[in-house]
């Protein structure tokens, strides 16, 4: 029988969606008969207690979590997460009950011993239960108590070769789409940009020095499989500078029924012969394609890569020859000003090792916002206060049209005295010679 | 030089009565001539010799003196 009566929990396995609930009571089952015989080292049933302390919290509708404390890898200032839970006499179970984040693999490919061995660390050190994976994408280890956290930390290093992942005002763990390893649209290789970007900048990662966390996420086409253009404050989404690659001969099999647009993504229902007019030219949001009934035609200096005619055609298009990546900050979820997404700050990015590029422009951000930035303040709320000309100008960048949503509306780059001949002063006498009042 | 500023941390830390935790850019103030990389290095070598600690919320991470204060749970309302 169940430690705790969750009558309240137990709602929420009657609908027709998988469960936490279920999972937290299969994993307590298990810890129970613990048919591996393993010797725990936190209380073996602190999914029970879990479970308990959650009843009470819908019951109340009040919290019964402190989170926060000292973090409890020597050396590390993130990866740890402090929780405890106010009600430790009745759920002795979560008395301590952190949360630890791992970083993740590139493009968060696993080999089956990698997991196998998280698991076995986790069954033994913590509460067995997971979260795979955590918004910035990190491994999320639910769940243990003080004492196991330098123990985790060991295991995690010294046998499997991985880390903690980022947490506080620490960058954070650095994520990316498969990209080049398996899909043909990745204009750049996101996995070795990230991995190389988690290594060189590991101080950063675990010593947090900023006024608040910072992401960078690698999408390797606009399509954006990571979300880095909404989720980072430093996204970095592959692109191209030549044209679309067009194979007419694909084109014509597309409309001629032959191949399955969207790679066949729509087949379920029946949404009768393709149209190439009404699916992808009248679909291009700057109206840069045309097709006359034999031939595609794309203009392509108006096209802003929303990647539709690709995906529609992925035989009969491609991404063009020259690639690399554009850079964008600022994006954020709605916490202190609403949500934002980035913007875009530099159109054009070569994405080659060893990405002194990218570098570049990361380090003169980071010194800029240590600097500038408020206490809890992200960077896109501080490209807000200062303006995004400051952003500008502490990146080298120069100002151009792409940086401009519409002309006359978002007026935000203006001119300086040292710019202007003369300056803001002149001699009003002199003026009033060649203009009449 | 650098365990002059060291020094000088520490004894902030210890000047400051009824409060226990800092954010990194209360540091930075103490040296307006130094960049905020530099005092960075400073607090991560107070780490290493275990006169400072992180405390964090999850969110935001903050310095204090080694075991002073609140070790866990979160500072507000307690």
């Amino acid at each position: 029988m169940a430690k705790h009566q969750t009558p309240l929990l137990d709602q929420l396995e009657t609908g027709p969606w998988p469960s936490f609930v279920s999972d937290i009571k299969q994993e307590a089952d298990r810890r129970a008969a613990n048919p591996d015989g393993i010797e725990y080292q936190i209380p073996v049933d602190c999914p029970e207690d879990l479970l308990g302390v959650l009843e009470l919290s819908y019951k109340e509708k009040e919290t019964h979590w402190k989170h926060g404390g000292i973090v409890g890898v020597f050396g590390y200032g993130g990866g740890v997460i402090g929780r405890y839970c106010d009600q430790p006499e009745k759920f002795p179970g979560v008395a301590h009950f952190h949360t630890m984040r791992v970083n993740q693999p590139s493009g968060k490919y696993y080999t089956t011993k990698f997991l196998r061995d998280l698991c076995d660390i986790w069954d033994m050190r913590g509460s067995g239960l997971t979260n795979m994976h955590g918004s910035t994408g990190d491994i999320v280890f639910l769940g243990t108590t003080t004492p196991q956290l330098e123990e985790i930390f060991f295991e995690l290093t010294h046998n499997m070769n991985t880390d903690l992942g980022g947490s506080g005002s620490n960058l954070r763990t650095p994520a990316d789409c498969l990209g080049q390893s398996r899909c043909e649209f990745a204009c750049y290789d996101t996995q070795a940009v990230c991995h190389a970007l988690t290594n060189e900048y590991q101080d950063e990662l675990h010593r947090p020095a900023f006024p608040y966390k910072f992401k960078f996420k690698f999408d390797g086409c606009p399509n954006g499989c990571v979300a880095s253009i909404a989720r980072s404050d430093f996204s970095v989404i592959g692109t191209w500078k030549d044209d679309i690659r067009i194979d007419q001969e694909a084109v014509k099999a597309y409309v001629g029924g032959e191949f399955k647009p969207n790679a066949g993504a729509h087949s379920g229902r029946d949404w009768g012969k393709f149209d190439i007019v009404a699916e992808v030219v009248d679909r291009c949001p700057t109206n840069c394609m045309s097709y006359d009934g034999s031939k595609l035609s794309i203009d392509n200096k108006e096209c802003t890569r929303c990647m539709h005619c690709i995906n529609v055609m992925p035989r009969a298009l491609k991404v063009g020859k020259e690639t690399g990546a554009t850079i964008l900050c600022g994006a954020k979820a709605p916490i202190l000003d609403g949500a934002q997404m980035a913007s875009m700050l530099v159109p054009f990015v070569p994405v080659e090792d060893p990405y002194d590029e990218i570098k570049e422009v990361i380090e003169n951000i980071w010194d800029w916002w240590m600097e500038e930035g408020k206490n809890r303040e992200r960077l896109g709320e501080t490209m807000k206060r200062l303006g995004f000309q400051k952003l500008l100008e502490v990146t080298n960048t120069p100002a151009m049209p792409q940086h401009v949503k519409e002309p006359r509306n978002n007026p935000y780059i203006f001119f300086k005295e040292d710019e202007v001949p003369g300056g803001w002063s002149r001699d009003i006498n002199e003026f009033r010679k060649r203009h009449l009042r | 030089m650098s365990e002059d500023a060291k020094k000088q941390i520490i004894e902030f830390l210890e000047g400051k009565k009824g409060k226990t935790k800092f954010y990194f850019n209360d540091f930075t103030k103490i040296f307006p001539d130094m960049k905020a990389r530099e005092v960075k290095k400073l607090l991560t070598e107070l780490v290493k010799e275990q006169k400072i600690e992180y405390w964090s919320s999850g969110s935001t991470t903050m310095y204090g003196l080694a075991g002073a204060g609140k070790q866990h749970a979160t500072e507000e309302g307690e």
